[in-house]
């Protein structure tokens, strides 16, 4: 083959794969504008003053599709399929207790993404700004609104990386002062410290003790249950196979994803409630993988997020392990019942 | 051919490119295919990579943790897959060109298959077969760098094949964030054009790198005794000099922490911010991506293994730095650098000096046993430093390792192979 020939055959695929990649970039992007627009059928969405401090009120991420998509929006609890009050603050993950708030957001720069962390006050303006190392997966913010937490996945850097791992940071949302990784802590566990180098956090929730708090920790392939202490800056494992704790409102009770033996590798959670005080873990009734920390919305029910047609849906399930699952509301993921 | 590569470095390969030998000289038009088809090729390999977490994240909603626990298994396999890839490209006189294609085809090929591939497993099964074709081209196209080199400027020629290369991993994630950013989430086309860009890199390979049969030098001139069986493969390790090379990369291998390692070492000790956490590699890329062609050079004029074993002392200091107490602003850019700098010296060097003790016959297979046992002692390291660290913690744990580095290094320079090639 000549060299002529030879660019010449290049020069075409050149532009023909061009052509390609040019014709999916296009047609992706056709797609997100078809986001923007209000999809019939949809939540009915306006623009409004949502505040944290509204009892009886339930505020989520709303995935819906229209020029809200990803905002917080509110719903009266009772009611958490009917219209949507928009905030206009757009968050990933979110929570709120006492009238604070935390929302971890993405920030578009101009070569790549970046992560960030807003501890918000009721009227959802923003206290303290904090950079998130990797991508937002939980949030949660104390009873008492003194602390807030949230962990992020930190992702591998080498060829077709797969090695991954989580950092949790604990903030006091009153002076500001971080935790940026619970790894700092040190850790008991079966009575005696422990060290390891692969030890992983996440899924952290508070007592209403501004003390106490439980999260998953993970080390040699393992998940435990684990109590901290913020004054000790101590973990203490509890129990195995927990992973994203959510503590009841009355502080005695978790409710977690549980590792079931025999379930498909990429299905293969359950849904439990484990007594703190009888270490007896209950079975709820919801049959498929639930990957979300759960919220408590009363002593009885927990609500979580499950794969849905726009990104997640809300169902809520008795917390006896009774009743069964069903959808409360469409197209939303991050909920806070307000207090 | 290997007597004249080790001592007189004009005759033979003169009559293939005349213009070769010189240091002034151009580097080999084939080289330069070669660092197209890599620049290409890292540029589509990064935009996956880079967006890879997030996609799996937020894209599928998948936990990504323990995602990596089939790399310990998955490592041992990829040396087999670099060994066997080795061995099949030296076969029928060189079939380095061939072998190196389907390598890339293969990882061309994973790139639209991660469009249909929506759980945890078919994903890994993808990366897994992604990784299987880097490990089947990795020997064959340094075999092909080399042999399209005067043995006086393959250190030169490796330099600029690397450059090329970290170019491109540094290019890719700057794509995918361009194209994420048009399309709001729009992974699907970031596979795409990633896919586009992969076939791109197969058809400059194809295209103008010449065919391995009858390449440089030729397949008649090996000795029959070179013929590349697989037992003259490991009769490679019978020569003194390729057997001190690949001992000596092995035991600086057992010293030389993962770059995770690093990443997070630099963070802890010198407090580098969460925000830049993600930039860490950046710096080392750019820092290999400088220096790659100058002490590739440098490896020419003063001998590879002196440049080698610089570039491990290099590592050495950048070890040092981590240990001490003294915390300046500009530490963790001299730690990056010297990490930067200890791939320059190292990763294409000890291509060049192990190419000039293996034979024309057997140059792929040559190098894919010293890359190998490279990759495999760094992975038994990554496992003891992970344990020391879990059992000392991180400052004893990176003691140690600066301990072990320095022994093997003084070990290596008592290894010196005496004929160093030099222009």
């Amino acid at each position: 083959m000549t060299v002529r020939r030879r660019v010449l055959i290049l020069v075409s695929a050149v532009a023909v794969l061009a052509a390609v990649g040019l014709a999916s970039v296009l047609h992706a992007s056709a797609r997100a504008d078809r986001r923007d627009h209000v999809q019939a059928g949809g939540p009915r969405v306006t623009p409004g003053a949502v505040t944290l401090r509204d009892p009886g009120r339930l505020v989520f991420r709303n995935m819906a599709w229209g020029p809200h998509r990803d905002e917080l929006t509110a719903v009266p609890a009772d009611a958490p399929g009917g219209p949507r009050t928009a905030s206009g603050l757009k968050c990933l993950r979110f929570y709120a207790a006492s009238g604070a708030g935390v929302c971890l957001q993405a920030v578009h720069g101009a070569v790549s993404d970046t992560y960030r962390a807003l501890v918000l006050d009721s009227r959802l303006r923003t206290v303290h700004r904090y950079d998130v190392p990797g991508i937002p997966s939980r949030a949660r913010v104390s009873p008492t609104g003194h602390f807030a937490a949230w962990t992020a996945f930190v992702g591998g850097d080498s060829y077709a990386g797969t090695d991954f791992s989580t950092r949790a940071a604990i903030v006091d949302t009153r002076s500001g002062e971080l935790i940026p990784s619970l790894e700092a802590f040190r850790i008991v566990r079966d009575g005696h410290p422990y060290r390891a180098a692969d030890a992983n956090f996440w899924g952290v929730t508070f007592a209403a003790d501004d003390r106490t708090f439980y999260a998953t920790l993970a080390t040699k392939g393992r998940t435990y249950l684990v109590r901290g202490d913020l004054r000790r800056r101590t973990v203490t494992t509890l129990h195995a196979d927990v992973e994203c704790p959510s503590l009841s409102p009355d502080g005695t009770r978790v409710a977690y994803k549980k590792r079931v033996a025999g379930l498909p590798k990429d299905a293969p959670w359950r849904l439990y409630v484990l007594d703190l005080r009888t270490m007896r873990e209950t079975p709820l009734a919801e049959t498929r993988s639930v990957d979300d920390q759960a919220v408590w919305k009363d002593a009885r029910t927990v609500v979580y997020a499950l794969p849905g047609d726009y990104g997640a849906d809300l169902y809520e399930v008795p917390a006896d392990g009774s009743g069964r699952a069903h959808r409360i509301s469409s197209a939303a993921v991050s909920p806070a019942y307000l207090d | 051919m290997y007597v004249a590569d080790s001592r007189a470095s004009t005759s033979a390969h003169a009559a293939v490119r005349p213009s070769a030998g010189r240091r002034r000289a151009a580097v080999a038009p084939t080289v330069l295919a070669l660092g197209t088809v890599s620049l290409v090729t890292d540029v589509s390999s990064e935009m996956v990579t880079a967006v890879l977490p997030l996609y799996l994240v937020s894209g599928l909603g998948l936990s990504p943790l323990g995602f990596g626990l089939l790399d310990g298994i998955y490592n041992g396999f990829s040396a087999l897959v670099r060994l066997v890839g080795g061995h099949f490209a030296d076969r029928g006189g060189g079939r380095h060109k061939w072998v190196a294609g389907i390598g890339y085809g293969i990882s061309a090929v994973c790139k639209p298959l991660l469009l249909v591939a929506h759980a945890l497993t078919p994903i890994g099964v993808v990366l897994a077969a992604d990784r299987t074709g880097k490990g089947l081209r990795t020997a064959p196209r340094d075999a092909l760098i080399s042999l399209a080199s005067t043995p006086g400027t393959r250190g030169r020629a490796f330099g600029v094949h690397r450059a090329m290369d970290t170019a491109g991993a540094l290019l890719g994630p700057l794509a995918a964030f361009l194209i994420l950013r048009a399309t709001v989430d729009g992974y699907d086309a970031v596979f795409t054009v990633s896919f586009c860009v992969a076939v791109l890199g197969v058809l400059v390979l194809v295209l103008f790198v010449p065919g391995g049969r009858g390449g440089p030098g030729g397949p008649g001139e090996a000795a029959p005794a070179e013929r590349p069986t697989v037992r003259a493969a490991l009769a490679l390790l019978r020569r003194r000099d390729l057997r001190r090379i690949t001992v000596c990369a092995l035991l600086l291998g057992l010293a030389t922490v993962s770059d995770s390692f690093v990443y997070l070492l630099l963070q802890r000790r010198l407090g580098v911010p969460d925000r830049w956490f993600a930039l860490l590699p950046l710096g080392t890329a750019a820092a290999f991506l400088l220096l790659a062609v100058p002490l590739g050079r440098l490896a020419d004029r003063v001998g590879r293994w002196a440049v080698f074993l610089a570039g491990h002392g290099a590592l050495l200091v950048a070890y040092a730095l981590l240990l001490t107490s003294w915390h300046g602003a500009g530490l963790p850019y001299l730690v990056l650098a010297l990490h930067g700098g200890f791939y320059a010296a190292t990763d294409g060097v000890l291509m060049a000096a192990a190419s000039d003790s293996v034979p024309d016959g057997l140059r792929s297979s040559g190098l894919a046993v010293v890359q190998t046992g490279q990759a495999l002692t760094r992975f038994a390291c990554s496992l003891l430093f992970g344990a020391a660290w879990t059992v000392w913690g991180d400052r004893a744990a990176l003691a140690g390792a600066a301990a072990a580095l320095a022994a093997c290094a003084a070990f290596s320079l008592t290894l010196r192979p005496e004929r160093t090639v030099t222009a």
